[in-house]
């Protein structure tokens, strides 16, 4: 890996001084200059092509930021459209990674990354970490799934990248993860957080310490939401600072978002997107500290850069300057989603994937609702759905069906959910739209 | 050589069970037998009753999942000790596995009902061993 313009100043704060130190004035000129580039380079894409002839638009006419608002938004409908490499802005034969979206309904989303995107990414998340104090003389234990999931191998390359010792233990099996946090020194960890308390408890069972028996100093904890509250009784429960991250693949991954030691809102590293909020509904801008929904546009990357892509997080500006130094714009942790997906354990769900598996079953009625929950710290996700007719007296056969369902379910979603069958028109469906999701977890304060 | 059956859906929560209840009590239904356990989540009401047919039709109006089904009912000979291993003995040694069984007293009278894995074989055993099974017209 490249180590240009890297920080070999463990006492310095930032990974990459310049660039994250930048005025604001330095970011929006650089942004400017970055998002011309980009929209030069996306004239390669036979999809950008088409929608900028559409739009009547041309790379010329980006004169200045604002004139972002002149491009047409990019949805998760038009990756699916385009599977799987239709938006690619270079030919394939320069891409040297693919990564795609957990979900399985109808196609899903391809990304891809040519070795510069890599290593960009790997710069992007060496920044984060060492922002929160991470330096290559500590050891870094990567509990998180690793495979076409971004936080595994993103993790990887940029904690390699940062220099330290990675353990890529990837995801489950706590025995094993503690084994590791003991005998290597581990002294952070990137998790889900509802498995950090899980790992916690199997550390009390086996009467581990985690202040006593462990080096850990850091927690960098993402990919589900979680509640300002849930983060400060992980930090208690082990006596370990923990920070949120922010990522997503069609950016490339963990690395878009951090917190640094203010823990204050999340840095959005403006070197490498454009960063806007807006009306759900109108699409227009909303003022600083209002609620809307996040877009970015990615203005350093070569494969697959993404113009004004709509994330459907639901988010806030909270200032663009901070007690660190940097002045890359601080957003608050995510605040729901404008669309009905939901996130559980990291993994990306929408409810129509619950509903065509059900709807399999002709045992099964068409009325359906789902529960999110908390309990003992971790999430859980209830299917209810109505049974068609009785069509046994048998109770082992209605459990046998109960079972079939729920590993249905769990081929589709890759999660575990509880089902329960209830009686026909005990689902309200009255009043237009349907309720299929109950979220009960209050992650999202 | 059988008898109807009505089984109903029966979510655990309050209210569930009262609910069929009063539906049959309003049609005039009454209630020769009946049997719930207490499973998880949902249960299994089983019902012997004066009317299957009537009743299943009330419940399914009423969008409740309901099924009919043949049970088996044999009147045990007499008031004794073990009358009702005598019955299952011959049952099982022909073979026959039982998926549930209730019972209950009737003029008197021990009564078995129980649903065979095969149906067919319980009543060739029911024949041959010339047991005393009720029929609808018993009831």
């Amino acid at each position: 890996m490249k180590n240009e313009g890297i920080n070999k100043d463990y006492n310095c704060e930032y990974f990459n001084p310049e660039m994250e130190t930048l005025s604001r004035q330095d970011i929006e000129k650089l942004q400017l200059e970055r998002l011309q580039q980009t929209v030069k380079h996306c004239m390669n894409s036979p999809f950008y092509k088409k929608r900028f002839e559409e739009a009547g638009l041309s790379a010329e006419d980006i004169k200045s930021l604002e004139d972002i608002r002149k491009i047409p938004f990019t949805t998760k409908q038009d990756l699916r459209d385009t599977y799987p490499f239709g938006i690619a802005s270079v030919p394939l034969e320069k891409c040297t990674r693919l990564h795609s979206s957990s979900g399985t309904t109808g196609n899903p989303t391809v990304i891809l990354h040519t070795d510069k995107d890599i290593d960009e990414w790997a710069n992007q998340v060496a920044r984060n970490l060492w922002m929160v104090g991470l330096r290559p003389t500590d050891v870094f234990q990567n509990s998180s799934g690793y495979g076409m999931f971004t936080g595994g191998l993103g993790f990887q390359n940029g904690a390699e990248k940062l220099g330290m010792l990675t353990v890529p233990a990837a995801a489950g099996n706590s025995l094993r993860q503690i084994k590791f946090i003991k005998d290597f020194g581990t002294t952070a960890i990137h998790a889900v957080p509802s498995y950090l308390t899980r790992l916690k408890e199997v550390m009390d069972q086996e009467g581990v310490d985690p202040r006593k028996d462990t080096k850990l100093k850091v927690f960098a904890i993402g990919a589900e939401p979680h509640s300002e509250e849930q983060r400060k009784r992980i930090e208690e429960m082990f006596g370990v600072k923990a920070y949120n991250s922010f990522g997503m693949s069609e950016m490339c991954g963990p690395g878009v978002g951090f917190e640094c030691k203010e823990q204050n809102g999340l840095h959005f590293w403006e070197d490498y997107y454009i960063v806007e909020i807006v009306d759900p509904q109108t699409l227009e801008p909303v003022p600083d500290g209002e609620i809307g929904e996040l877009v970015l546009t990615s203005i350093n990357r070569e494969a697959m850069p993404l113009l004004r892509y709509r994330t459907r997080d639901l988010t806030r500006v909270l200032g663009r300057s901070c007690p660190c130094g940097r002045n890359h714009i601080r957003l608050d942790r995510m605040k729901g989603r404008s669309d009905d997906m939901m996130v559980l354990k990291g993994v990306n769900i929408f409810p129509i994937q619950i509903e065509k598996i059900l709807m399999q079953f002709k045992e099964l009625g068409t009325q359906y609702l789902i529960t999110l929950t908390t309990e003992d710290d971790n999430d859980y996700m209830t299917v209810e759905v109505e049974l068609e007719e009785l069509f046994t007296d048998d109770y082992q056969r209605l459990i046998e069906l109960q079972k079939n369902v729920k590993r249905a379910l769990k081929d589709e979603i890759l999660l575990t959910p509880r089902v329960k069958l209830v009686p026909k028109g005990t689902i309200p469906d009255s009043g237009g739209k349907a309720v299929r999701v109950v979220d009960k977890r209050k992650v999202y304060q | 050589m059988t008898i109807k059956q009505l089984s109903i859906f029966i979510e655990n929560k309050s209210g569930s069970l009262l609910q069929v209840l009063k539906l049959l009590r309003d049609n005039g239904i009454s209630i020769v037998v009946s049997t719930l356990s207490d499973t998880l989540d949902f249960g299994i009401y089983r019902v012997i009753c004066s009317d299957t047919d009537k009743a299943f039709r009330i419940l399914r109006d009423k969008g409740i999942n309901a099924t009919i089904s043949n049970v088996h009912a044999i009147r045990l000979a007499d008031n004794k000790v073990g009358a009702a291993a005598d019955v299952m003995t011959l049952i099982t040694e022909a073979g026959v596995s039982i998926k549930y069984m209730y019972s209950f007293l009737l003029d008197g009278k021990g009564v078995l009902i129980f649903r065979a894995d095969n149906a067919d074989k319980a009543n060739e055993v029911i024949m041959l061993k010339k047991l005393d099974f009720l029929s609808e017209k018993d009831l």
